[in-house]
C-alpha cells in the first residue's frame, strides 16, 4: 500500500477541515481511485463529481497514475482574475 | 526569478516600465480590479489565496507561450490575500512592435490567467457573510463559509 499526501485549499480544506489529507491506496492507484477514497473521508462526500487533481502541478484525468512521490493536489473551482 | 504572484499593492505603471523597449511601440496593460457587485449582492472586499507554486508555474508557462506567438514581452502580477473595492487584483502589462500582437497578446494571456492558474476568490458581502466564487456555478458563486 502507498500513502499518498493530498493538498487541499480554499473551498476543499474548508470542506475536510484541513490543509493536507492522507490516503492510502494500493500500488498502481490512478486518480479515479483516490478521488473514490476521499469521497468516503469526513467533508469527502460533498465533492463535485469530477473534481480538478493536479499531479506535480499538471492536470490530472481520472485514469493518470499516480506514483509515491507525486505532489497531489484536489482543487476546486478556479477564480482568479 | 519573477514572482507573478504578490501580497504587495501592484503598481500598473511600473509593470508596464519592465516589458517596454525601444523597439515596441505598443504597450497595452489590462488592469482587474475587485468591484463592488456580484451577482446581485452587494461586496465590501475579498481574499485570494492560491496554490502558490503551481500558479507561479503555469503563470510562467502561460507567459512563456505569449512571448514566443506573438514575438513581444509579458510582465503579470496577482495579488493574493485581503483586497478592497477599487484594488487591482491582477495586471497584465504587453509590449510588443505593433498594436495588433499587443491587444491579442493580453487578452489572450488575462483569459489563460483566469483559465488555468489556481487561485481561489472568497468574497465578503455587505450583511457580513461571505462565499466562494465559482465560476462554473449557474450564479457564480457558492453559498458557504461564515
Amino acid at each position: 500500500m502507498t500513502l499518498h499526501r493530498v493538498r487541499l485549499f480554499a473551498r476543499y480544506a474548508e470542506l475536510f477541515g484541513a490543509e493536507q489529507v492522507e490516503v492510502t491506496l494500493p500500488p498502481g492507484s490512478r486518480v479515479g481511485d483516490l478521488i473514490s477514497a476521499l469521497r468516503v473521508l469526513p467533508g469527502g462526500a460533498s465533492l463535485p463529481g469530477d473534481p480538478f487533481v493536479a499531479v506535480n502541478m499538471s492536470q490530472a484525468s481520472a485514469g493518470t497514475s499516480l506514483s509515491p512521490h507525486d505532489e497531489i493536489a484536489l482543487l476546486p473551482p478556479l477564480a482568479g482574475g | 526569478m519573477i514572482s507573478y504572484l504578490t501580497a504587495q499593492a501592484i503598481d500598473v505603471t511600473a509593470l508596464a516600465a519592465r516589458i517596454t523597449a525601444p523597439e515596441r511601440g505598443a504597450v497595452v496593460t489590462f488592469s482587474g480590479l475587485v468591484r463592488n457587485h456580484h451577482a446581485g449582492r452587494e461586496v465590501v472586499g475579498l481574499e485570494y489565496s492560491a496554490y502558490d507554486t503551481m500558479a507561479e508555474h503555469v503563470c510562467a508557462a502561460i507567459v512563456g507561450s505569449a512571448e514566443s506567438r506573438w514575438k513581444c514581452r509579458v510582465a503579470v502580477q496577482h495579488r493574493l490575500g485581503r483586497l478592497a473595492v477599487g484594488d487591482v487584483a491582477v495586471a497584465v502589462a504587453v509590449g510588443a512592435g505593433h498594436r495588433d500582437a499587443a491587444f491579442e497578446a493580453a487578452r489572450w494571456v488575462i483569459d489563460e490567467i483566469k483559465r488555468h492558474v489556481p487561485i481561489w476568490k472568497r468574497e465578503e458581502y455587505t450583511d457580513g457573510t461571505s462565499g466562494w466564487v465559482d465560476p462554473t456555478a449557474p450564479q457564480g458563486m457558492i453559498a458557504a463559509s461564515s
